[in-house]
């Protein structure tokens, strides 16, 4: 099944596996329940290294390629997607500087991040959303400073992380040419958290409010030039979203694994459901859309790994991979029958889990827009 | 400090184990992991050369190409891998022993580690013999070893309690259980394993013939355990079926004298 593996790609991939089912899913029940973030695991996987997995090794990261990235993410994802969310965020901010920053700015982030760290990513607001242009988080300069001011929300890692790239206006006439990026520690004044989200899926993840009043940072934080900061946030969303592909197909291969293995033992008109056509009809399905959905993850980051523009191919990912996620836990629930719906077994947290695909890292009715968009070029 | 871990692959405790057409135990196709004993040692030899800013050598004996576990010991963090290759020779625990003492004669060492037993022919003895062999004290199974000056001082589980035993370096320490929780190997680890080569030692470099290391003990057989039986299915009502239970365990059964 999947695509076909390198000798390293496997061995990496039965690390993870070990890792992930050893020692983080003995836990997810009750972490799911209480919808705590286990920073004890993560620290563990710091250890490992899979914050920093694509990170080139100069940075202090382990300098895999997207591809090798995607199959140890999607592994994480089977055991808890919310978990590798977590990792996927921090290197998605550091991406985000290794692509748009200086050297001594991506050694300065890398820093921070590679010994053990979580970093955020701060572009939505309440009112900005799939709207990035009605950003109205201001950088205003102030001599060799920025003064930050400005509210974020739905963070992940927001109250967890060292430091955060900050998407603020430093030209409010310019619209989306007027947004900029910035580096911004969490040690610095003016920082402050909100509240946690208490969300349906993806529990274990730290998702909330992050305010920024007066916070001062140097003129050296800012990515690139005044006015460049939609492009590095579109270009590190088009990174990204294969990522978030790659955890949904985690979640569907999770979902497979579970309903074969409840169907081989439900046993109904007295033999066990799998055998029952229709079963096995819904069964193929999932089978069938996780299969392509990881394909595509494949086929994104193969064009990643090659440096080509991924911008409707991410786009197609993230959506069909949405879609398939909610569309196979669905099934899942359905082939568990009434305890499908129990939190007493596995699948309606898949189901929980998967919503979330079709919302964050740009809507997927926004994805639409943007393939639409390409195709009209 | 220069520290040395013997380690060996064993049969992954998951794998099915048969027969082949000579009687013999067959390897064909069975996942190898590192005996979970000897990982113990590894996870120690690396917090020892943390601490003491050492150097750590794990130790094979083994076919050429089986080297899984000496990568994973890299991975983890070990310094150098030897694999020891006697070619197509039977070995025994002396026959081992006695080409681990040889190789590790030649070499530095102020700490030798290993596990207490591997889990496939579970013989106990590999560790004690190389520890004769060089002279040297053996502290088997311990559960927490401290070095300092030039002493080790190693606690090992007793009855009704524990013992803390001191000896002088060098020493041969064999891990049990609880000695510490080995540590993943990070994605570098893997990666720099995947790299880095395996030092391989044949068994003519070392200066010995195959009449020195000839077993003294010799498998003779291999039988496999039985499967289990099914149990037997008492069909009736609850209170006779409870009776015929209770006499089949006095008459059949005899737990109850």
């Amino acid at each position: 099944m999947g695509h076909i593996l390198t000798e390293q790609q496997k061995e990496l991939k039965e690390l993870v596996r070990s890792f992930a089912v050893n020692e983080v899913k003995p836990h997810i029940k009750e972490l799911d329940e209480k919808g705590e973030f286990p920073m004890e695991l993560l620290k563990q996987a710091f250890e490992m290294g899979l914050h920093c997995l694509e990170i080139p090794e100069e940075y202090g990261g382990s300098g895999l390629d997207y591809q090798t990235t995607a199959v140890i993410f999607e592994e994480l994802a089977k055991v808890d997607a919310g978990f590798a969310i977590s990792l996927v965020t921090t290197f998605v901010a550091l991406r985000s500087v290794i692509m748009a920053g200086n050297d001594a700015q991506k050694k300065l982030f890398a820093d921070i991040i590679i010994p053990g760290a979580f970093g955020a990513f701060c572009l939505t607001e309440p009112n900005a959303g799939s709207d990035a242009g009605s950003i109205r988080a201001t950088a205003v300069r102030d001599g060799d400073e920025y003064v930050i001011n400005g509210s974020k929300c739905f963070i992940t890692n927001g109250s967890v992380a060292d430091v955060f790239v900050v998407f603020a206006s430093t030209d409010r006439s310019k619209g989306v040419k007027g947004l900029s990026a910035f580096i911004v520690e969490r040690s610095r004044e003016g920082i402050s958290v909100g509240k946690h989200e208490d969300k349906m899926g993806l529990r274990l993840s730290n998702t909330c409010d992050v305010a920024f009043s007066d916070v001062r940072v140097p003129v050296s934080h800012r990515l690139g030039e005044e006015g460049t900061g939609f492009t590095t946030a579109m270009n590190t969303l088009n990174i990204s979203r294969a990522f978030v592909g790659t955890l949904a197909v985690g979640i569907c291969q999770a979902a497979i694994d579970e309903c074969v293995k409840y169907a081989k033992e439900r046993v109904q008109f007295g033999k066990p459901i799998i055998e029952f056509q229709a079963v096995q009809m819904i069964l193929a399905d999932m089978e069938i859309q996780t299969e392509a959905a990881r394909q595509l993850v494949h086929h994104s980051m193969v064009l990643m790994d090659q440096g080509k523009p991924v911008v409707k191919e991410g786009s197609i990912t993230k959506c069909f991979c949405g879609d398939t996620v909610v569309r196979v836990t669905t099934d899942a629930v359905q082939i568990f029958g009434g305890y499908g719906v129990s939190k007493e077994y596995p699948v309606e947290k898949l189901m929980r889990d998967s919503k979330v695909f079709q919302i964050f890292e740009g809507t997927n009715q926004i994805q639409r827009l943007v393939i639409a968009k390409e195709l009209a070029k | 400090m220069k520290i040395i871990v013997l380690a060996k692959q064993t049969f992954d405790t998951e794998a099915k184990l048969s027969l082949d057409n000579n009687g013999k135990i067959d390897g064909q196709g069975v996942k190898l992991i590192m005996n979970p004993y000897d990982e113990f040692a590894v996870e120690e030899g690396l917090r020892i050369k943390e601490k003491t800013n050492g150097e750590v050598t794990v130790i094979s004996v083994d076919k050429e190409q089986d080297q899984d576990a000496l990568r994973q010991a890299i991975a983890m963090g070990a310094d150098e891998a030897v694999m020891v290759v006697p070619g197509d020779v039977e070995l025994d625990e002396y026959a081992t022993a006695t080409i681990l003492a040889k190789v590790i004669s030649k070499m530095e060492y102020d700490i030798i580690l290993g596990g207490f037993r591997a889990i496939d022919d579970g013989s106990c003895q590999v560790a004690g013999r190389v520890a004769e062999s060089l002279n040297i004290p053996v502290v088997n199974m311990i559960t927490e070893i401290k070095i300092e000056n030039g002493k080790a001082q190693a606690t090992r589980d007793i009855e009704g309690g524990s013992e803390v035993i001191e000896v002088k370096l060098p020493a041969v320490f064999t891990a049990q259980k609880g000695l510490n929780e080995p540590r993943y190997p990070s994605m570098k680890g893997i990666m720099k394993a995947r790299k880095k080569p395996v030092k391989i030692i044949r068994l003519g470099e070392l200066g010995l013939v195959e009449d020195q290391i000839a077993a003294k003990v010799k498998p003779v057989s291999y039988t496999l355990a039985e499967p289990r039986k099914a149990g037997q299915v008492i069909q009736d009502e609850p209170a006779k079926a409870v009776s015929q239970a209770v006499k089949l365990i006095l008459e059949k059964v005899k737990v109850v004298v």
